[in-house]
């Protein structure tokens, strides 16, 4: 992966206005947040609910909700996304950067069918008639294993389950091939055959397509198996960013080590959730002076609670944001 | 589709026949005949022309007869336009109506859904203070301020269109009575789309359709109208039978030969089957529009089944 980055992200923030008691400053839910990612390359961020991902994910669109403010700097291929005017964004949206959002049910409009819906982007963006792009929509719902896809072309979302919406998503998104996919835990709102189906899809497709992808995800043991590079958030910050392989096997940041275990392959099977992490995320609006995971972490210290620590190299291509000098031990006294 | 219209429009039998009987009940109850008025008439022409229109015979036979001629669309004769029978009178006065109230509906859809979507996409600046400001003084504003004051500006003052009266086909009279009908339509309209607006846009199929670059034209046309006219459709339909029948305020204003007016009179002087006809009438309006109203409510979101 020494090729040039396709996307870098560099200190990117997105604050929203505190709600009630005005004159509280800005409330910061994603916080100073730095990625590359390499053509083709399958990244994957975890963190649990409220740790800023969609938010991340949305910002690179601009398309979080009205009142939101960004800083910061995230660049594809050279170009600045961050503060772009709308009708530049509008160019990368779907064309250039596609995302598939985590809830299927709602992603799609009710009132329209799902064939008006899968071509208009592709129709719009590449300047093919109809009959093109359902020739290419038809032949991506047959990829994306969608079951009769002549039939569904008529229908409407209301008349598909979820996991057929999902894969419908996917093909909509994949259709106007984008050079990087955002799939916004893709599979958290369907039932847990069909997440693993959608998961097989989209490691299949991953071969087929040379798009990058960036899947977002709280289940670290999903992201481990597929992903080339993980990288971990809590409030709003990255905390641990490596290669699948090396996080799963050295995770030094104790959040990490906290997710890891909390899933346990059981007989090599299926992974199940054995423990949570003891404790809340924090709340973004009120975040602890020091370290945001301090009050959960068993390893905290005095430094931890003062000092927020700053994202370091722990190895090459490993880095984490922690005063622990680490090793950490196997479990928390 | 055919099964649900035919179902509907069965059960509206009955609901026009309680209509008619309860519309001819309350007026029969009510003191005073079509004929008693201030001057003596002597006895036996007054018995003479109450023989003529059956009013000596006792109650349930007028009522029987009634309905009977109501079953094959007469409504009977008016007692106080005599020689003109109400469905003349109908026929005379609600094509006026229905040209005004037609034209106003459509203006007030067409500015109301407009300044609604505007006002929604450009939420606290002032392209949402303003129209909502006007909406707000619009609903609160009655008729017989707003028409008035229309003819004063545009009649009087400017002689840019006359101050009342009608012609058939001239679009000159057409034009102040429409504004001044359409207006708090219009406000209501426009208040009512800004709320579904606000709703829709922040839905995530709207969030949907503009990550996949699509121009904001397109997002709102194609993704976003027909869920926020949704209700609109809903609240159209009764408004519609309402406008048809006539406003008796606007009438009177700008004088127009409708059959709003025919109701006012009609229910001082007891014309019967006037008041009777035209409640049927307007009851029968309600019925088709509100079906109409499904109809539409159905063709623009494909979840909802036509099921009576
Ligand atoms: N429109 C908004 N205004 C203010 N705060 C918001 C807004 N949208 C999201 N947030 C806050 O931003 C934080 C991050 O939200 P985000 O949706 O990115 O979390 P997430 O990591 O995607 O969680 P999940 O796994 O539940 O999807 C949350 O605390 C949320 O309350
Ligand atoms: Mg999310």
């Amino acid at each position: 992966m020494s090729d040039a980055p396709l996307l870098a992200i560099r200190d990117l923030t997105v604050s929203y206005p505190a709600g009630a008691g005005a004159g509280a400053g800005a409330v910061r839910v994603v916080d100073g947040v730095s990625l590359d990612l390499a053509p083709g390359e399958f990244l994957g961020i975890v963190g649990e609910s409220g740790s800023g991902k969609t938010q991340l994910l949305l910002s690179l669109l601009g398309l979080n909700a009205p009142g939101a403010e960004l800083t910061g700097s995230a660049r594809y291929r050279g170009a600045e996304l961050i503060g772009a005017p709308e009708r530049a964004l509008a160019r990368v949206r779907g064309a250039r950067i596609g995302i598939i959002f985590q809830d299927p049910m709602t992603a799609l409009n009710p009132y329209l069918t799902i064939g008006a819906q899968l071509t208009e982007a592709v129709r719009h963006h590449h300047r093919i008639g109809r009959r093109e792009a359902r020739r290419r929509a038809l032949e991506l719902l047959d990829a994306v294993h969608v079951p009769e896809p002549r039939e569904r072309f008529a229908q409407h979302p209301h008349e598909l389950s979820g996991g057929m919406r999902q894969r419908i998503v996917i093909a909509m998104t994949l259709l106007c091939e984008p050079d990087i996919v955002l799939a916004d835990e893709p599979t958290t709102a369907l039932d847990v055959t069909v997440q693993a189906q959608i998961l097989a899809l989209l490691r299949d497709l991953r071969e087929r397509t040379r798009a990058a992808l960036i899947l977002v995800t709280h289940d670290l043991g999903v992201i481990a198996e597929i992903a080339d590079r993980v990288a971990v958030m809590y409030a709003g910050r990255i905390v641990e960013q490596a290669s699948a392989e090396r996080l799963f096997a050295h995770a030094s940041h104790p959040y990490t080590e906290g997710l890891r275990r909390s899933i346990v392959d059981v007989d090599g099977s299926l992974p199940v959730r054995l423990e949570g992490i003891p404790g809340n995320p924090p709340d973004p609006a009120a975040l602890p002076p020091g370290c945001a995971f301090a009050p959960r972490c068993p390893y905290a210290f005095e430094r931890c609670r003062i000092e927020r620590p700053p994202l370091e190299e722990a190895a090459p291509g490993h880095t984490r944001a922690c005063f622990h000098p680490g090793p950490l031990g196997e479990r928390a006294p | 589709m055919w099964r649900f219209l035919a179902q509907r429009l069965l059960t509206a039998v009955p609901t026009l026949i309680i209509i008619a009987t309860l519309a001819f009940a309350l007026l029969h109850a009510t003191p005073g005949g079509p004929f008693d008025s201030a001057k003596r008439i002597p006895p036996e022409i007054e018995r003479s022309i109450e023989a003529q229109y059956h009013l000596d015979e006792p109650l349930w036979r007028q009522y029987l007869r009634y309905m009977g001629n109501l079953a094959r669309g007469d409504l009977g004769p008016s007692y106080q336009y005599r020689d003109t029978s109400v469905n003349e009178l109908i026929r005379a006065g609600l094509p006026v109506d229905a040209t005004v109230g037609t034209c106003a509906l459509l203006l007030a859809l067409l500015l109301g859904s407009l300044f609604g979507i505007v006002a929604a996409l450009r939420r606290d600046t002032s392209w949402d203070y303003v129209p909502m400001l006007f909406a707000s003084l619009g609903i609160a504003l009655p008729a017989f301020v707003v028409g008035p004051l229309l003819i004063l500006v545009f009649a009087v003052t400017l002689h840019w269109l006359p101050s009342g009266d009608w012609r058939a086909g001239s679009v000159r009279y057409l034009i102040l009575p429409v504004v001044a009908l359409a207006l708090p339509y219009t406000a209501y309209i426009a208040r009512m789309v800004r709320g579904a607006a606000l709703e829709v846009l922040a839905s995530p199929f709207i969030r949907t359709a503009r990550a996949k670059g699509l121009p904001l034209g397109t997002v709102i046309l194609r993704h976003a109208l027909r869920p926020i006219l949704s209700p609109v459709v809903s609240f159209i339909g009764p408004a519609f039978a309402g406008v048809l029948t006539g406003s008796i305020i606007i009438e009177s204003v700008f004088g127009l030969p409708g059959i709003g007016r025919y109701f006012l009179t009609g229910a001082i002087n007891r014309d019967y089957t006037l008041v009777v006809g035209i409640t049927v009438l307007y009851g029968a309006l309600i019925i088709v529009c509100n079906l109409l109203a499904d109809l539409c409510y159905a063709w623009l979101d494909p979840r909802v089944r036509l099921r009576s």
